[in-house]
């Protein structure tokens, strides 16, 4: 316990600055707005190193409790408050309550995966975003069949095609066959008919493969089902519902440094774990802030620093944070007592008592805090 | 859509009917005519094109007086017959003149308020506007004028008014009960008041709405102490004990008799100084806390051996005492006998409770609060007529909930107790707000109820004219004697050595979850330890194989009873630590317990 004394307060200055940059720009252009006398000047300078100073947390002060506390407490409100939304109409994306789960419990599928696409420089004519809109647009065979019929002696499924649909989307009928891959069977297109039969003449199957034909992906990205191209801050951007960065980022004129998706998965699977983290700590302060929730970013840092620590993500709870404690005692009296108690039995576990709630189990002074000093002295006359 | 509407008959499908409407209207016409059964109920539900049909228990029904053709069924030539006793209330039912209606059919009825409202639409009139309300909310005095939410507080915590219980509460022994001193009829009344008229809830009294010193903030109110010294307020609360003087197997019985030393868990002769000689407490003597009523000992259980029977050792005390917190002065002894012919003793304590520092109190419009301050009559605030208010009630109280009816009877009371009669406030049916203003002018006050008052303290007038008058209050069934709690050392539960739980156990207020991590939140660990050394304990662990050791008292040595050896060091650890190891120990599982010097 004697090396946390080691630990010496953190503090500017970094790099010869007596201040964080953000704070020293906020100073300079404090100045330049109001200029005072140098005495004045470096008294002003002195007040806001000491409020800065004073602010910055103590050694050993435990900013995970703080941080859960922060964030649960808005939490609580957030419950109580989500009910008055319920049947609100407009875009479904889901947010409050249900979306601070899925981020914390790390869900890999979210209820609503959307996308924000930004466009580059050369492609910001309507044009063109409509264009790369409809590429993204997932179409299924069902958007451009208009009429569907099952046809039991020829052992096959009849759709009408809806023509001047597909030359819409600039999809040729010819080459349609080909777009539309379903398994064992042979799709041929004759004027505005299309048909698919099975490789195996048997009529049972028939019912089925209509219902895979008319789900079958023709063009664009799976699983995109809307696409809403909007003038933002004056640049043309498309809004999708439904999330699928590997494909978006390979089309022409995607500006694929600035793309989001809300996506946490995704995003760690494309781009990595920082841009994992960073998914992470937008889509909480988002949420929050659209509950008009207000909380320091900095709770939200740590919350997802330490979901990432590991260089994926992990989620807060039985299956992450919580149920990979070292400590085999407080993974106990997390949740699943009998299942880690055992385990630790069989694996011949060690608790070294180091952490803050094994010692509040045995009722010793926790190392936090006040705790986590010890005075070190010397009796004169004694070794 | 569907043609034809479904029939179901409690919930199970029998038919369907073409002309649903048409359907219903003929059930509903042979029920008026007795040839169904007047507990059957028909709804058409047209957006699921449904008829429902129920006869089953458990639907609140209320009756309605039948219109048909814009015509109440209750003619003039009903209405004569009913006042000339010909006709009671089965005749109108059994003659379709009046109808119960379940929540279901209510749907599909049009009800008129009052009889000269009805238009050709109506279906049903109420017999009268109060009967839209249940007994409690039928007690509030111009319900319509407060918000709806008001109405349902109201009527909440007119069931936990102290009152006068039952007419023959002195004769009764409930377990426990509360009874008002001097209950009075209210001023304001309402129809349902009048019928209640023996079982007054509660006392008229002068209220003033303001504030004094602040002490009526968040819904307080400040109570005159000279008002309370004569009697305001006043109530009583009962607890009746019982106990019997049982027969057992074997001719052995319980005997009532005041304990002997040596009885097992005899009290010690001071417990038992009120007992008269036949064991039994005498009437009017004042008991507390654990004080004997009924001495009784009772023979052990399982040892029914003849040898025995005798033993006064082995007997053991098993009086009734009264319940920790409690106290008073006994009521009445009854003795009696149950249907085995066992003696059955009750006995009843009576405590007379004057209103205190955070008793509970409320008007009739969900107006409730606690007492903040008991100000003597001098320090009072004063009329220029020398009327003292008994409450000072905060009005702040009122913007907010909106409880237009309490000012309203508030005015409505003065004008009563000017006039020296009672004013009726039933719901819909009263004098018009704008006639008890000028009533009350007429009486030579101004018609907003407003005066000038005086500052008891300094006897100077206070700037702002006060809303004064009467109203009609209740003390509720939550007193801080039955609630007042504290406890520094305490009984602990045997399992886990920590506190017990509860007033009634002397238990302690947990520092749960939440309290612990904000004091981990604020680094004070060392009053987080102190905090959780309830169940402080030593244990004695072995060093050498790490398990808990044995300490003989006896012989005050300490070693391992597994290795045999007296290398042991004492741990500090909480009692429910070393609870956990037990049970970790009886999974099966071999918990090493390291010890370092520190």
């Amino acid at each position: 316990m004697s090396d946390t004394i080691a630990h010496a307060p953190l503090r500017w200055p970094v790099n010869g600055q007596s201040l964080p940059p953000k704070i020293e720009q906020d100073v300079k252009d404090y100045l330049a707005r109001s200029p005072m006398p140098p005495e004045r000047e470096r008294e002003f300078r002195e007040r806001v190193r000491e409020i800065y100073e004073r602010i910055l947390y103590s050694p050993e002060e435990p900013v995970g409790v703080v941080t859960a506390q922060s964030l649960s407490e808005p939490a609580t409100q957030m419950t109580m408050r989500t009910y008055h939304f319920a049947g609100t109409a407009g875009i479904q994306v889901t947010l409050g309550l249900p979306r601070m789960l899925e981020i914390f419990d790390a869900r890999k599928d979210p209820r609503t995966p959307t996308m924000k696409v930004y466009i580059k420089k050369e492609y910001q004519t309507l044009d063109h975003v409509k264009r790369i809109a409809e590429n993204i647009k997932d179409i299924r065979a069902k958007d451009v069949i208009s009429s569907v019929l099952i046809d039991m002696t020829d052992v096959l499924v009849k759709c009408r095609l809806n023509l001047p649909k597909l030359q819409s989307l600039e999809v040729d009928p010819e080459r349609l066959s080909k777009l539309l891959k379903i398994r064992n069977t042979a799709v041929t297109v004759e004027g505005d008919a299309l048909m698919v039969r099975p490789k195996k003449k048997d009529i049972t199957v028939l019912h089925k493969l209509k219902y895979t034909v008319l789900e079958s992906h023709v063009k664009g990205i799976k699983d995109i089902s809307q696409v809403v191209v909007s003038k933002e801050d004056g640049e043309w951007v498309i809004n999708t519902l439904g999330s699928n960065l590997k494909k978006v980022f390979e089309l022409e004129g995607v500006d694929y440094t600035r793309t989001r998706s809300n996506n946490i998965f995704e995003v760690y699977d494309v781009l990595g774990i920082e841009a994992g983290r960073e998914a992470i700590v937008r889509e909480t302060a988002f949420t929050m802030d659209e509950q008009g929730l207000v909380i320091d970013v900095r709770y939200i840092l740590l919350l997802a620093d330490t979901m990432c620590v590991e260089g994926g993500i992990k989620p807060i709870g039985r299956y992450g944070i919580s149920g990979q404690k070292a400590s085999p005692l407080v993974r106990a009296s997390f949740e699943e007592t009998k299942k880690h108690i055992t385990a630790a039995a069989v694996k011949g576990e060690r608790d070294p008592f180091v952490g803050t709630v094994e010692n509040i189990m045995v009722n010793q002074v926790a190392p936090i805090g006040t705790g986590a000093y010890e005075l070190v002295g010397r009796i004169p006359g004694k070794k | 859509m569907k043609d034809k509407a479904d029939i179901y008959f409690n919930g199970k499908r029998i038919g369907e009917a073409a002309q649903p409407d048409l359907y219903v209207a003929n059930v509903r016409k042979k029920r008026r005519m007795g040839l169904l059964s007047i507990q059957l109920n028909a709804v058409y539900y047209p957006e699921f094109r449904e008829v429902r049909i129920s006869t089953d228990a458990g639907r609140v029904r209320r009756p309605l007086i039948i219109v048909e053709n814009g015509k109440s069924r209750l003619t003039e030539a009903v209405r004569a017959k009913v006042d000339a006793g010909q006709a009671d209330w089965s005749f109108l039912v059994a003659h379709g003149i009046v109808e119960y209606l379940d929540a279901e059919e209510e749907e599909n009825a049009l009800v008129a308020l009052r009889e000269d409202q009805i238009g050709k639409d109506h279906t049903h009139v109420e017999i009268d506007p109060i009967s839209l309300l249940g007994l409690s909310a039928g007690l509030i005095p111009y319900p319509e004028y407060n918000r709806g939410d008001r109405i349902n507080y109201g009527a909440k915590m007119v069931g936990q008014s102290i009152g006068v219980p039952t007419g023959n509460y002195l004769l009764r022994t409930d377990t426990k009960f509360n009874a008002l001193a001097y209950p009075q009829v209210p001023l304001v009344e309402t129809k349902t008041s009048k019928v209640l008229s023996e079982f007054p809830e509660g006392q008229n009294i002068v209220i003033a709405v303001g504030c004094y010193d602040g002490y009526n903030m968040e819904d307080a109110v400040i109570l005159n102490k000279s008002s309370i010294q004569r009697g305001l307020a006043r109530s009583f609360y009962f607890r009746t004990y019982e106990t019997l003087k049982k027969r057992y197997w074997g001719g052995q019985e319980d005997a009532i008799q005041i304990p002997e030393p040596g009885i097992k868990g005899f009290r010690g002769e001071d417990a038992y100084k009120d007992l008269d000689a036949d064991g039994i407490i005498n009437p009017m003597s004042f008991v507390t806390s654990d004080s004997v009523l009924v001495g009784k000992i009772s023979p052990l259980r399982f040892l029914t051996t003849e040898e025995f029977a005798s033993d006064i050792e082995n007997k053991r005390e098993t009086s009734v005492t009264i319940k920790h917190g409690e106290r008073g002065l006994v009521d009445t002894i009854f003795i009696s006998e149950t249907t085995d012919a066992d003696q059955l003793f009750k006995i009843r304590i009576r405590d007379a409770r004057q209103p205190e520092l955070g008793d509970k109190f409320a008007s009739r419009h969900g107006q409730k609060g606690v007492v903040g301050l008991l100000v003597n009559q001098e320090d009072m605030p004063f009329t220029g007529r020398g009327v003292v208010p008994d409450i000072i009630f905060n009005p702040h109280a009122i913007p907010s909930r909106m409880t237009i009816g309490q000012l309203l009877e508030i005015i409505a009371a003065k004008t009563g107790a000017l006039n020296g009669e009672t004013v009726d406030a039933s719901a819909f049916d009263h004098m018009k707000d704008e006639d008890i203003r000028k009533l009350l002018k007429r009486l030579g006050f101004r018609d907003d109820g407003k005066e000038v008052l005086y500052d008891g303290r300094t006897g100077k007038a206070f700037t702002v004219r006060i809303y004064v008058g009467i109203s009609f209050y209740m003390k509720l069934d939550h007193m801080v004697t039955d609630k007042i709690h504290a406890r520094s050392r305490g009984p602990v539960t045997l399992l886990t050595k920590q506190p017990t739980e509860g007033r009634a156990k002397r238990g302690g207020l947990r520092i749960g979850e939440m309290e612990q991590q904000c004091l981990i939140g604020h680094g004070a660990a060392l009053t987080l330890k102190e905090r959780f050394d309830s169940d402080k304990a030593f244990m004695p662990v072995c060093t050498k194989c790490g398990m808990i050791a044995t300490h003989d008292v006896a012989k005050n040595r300490t070693f391992c009873s597994i290795c045999k050896e007296s290398s042991i060091q004492w741990v500090e650890t909480s009692y429910a630590f070393k609870l956990t190891l037990d049970e970790i120990k009886s999974m099966g599982v071999y918990p090493n317990v390291q010890v370092e010097e520190l």
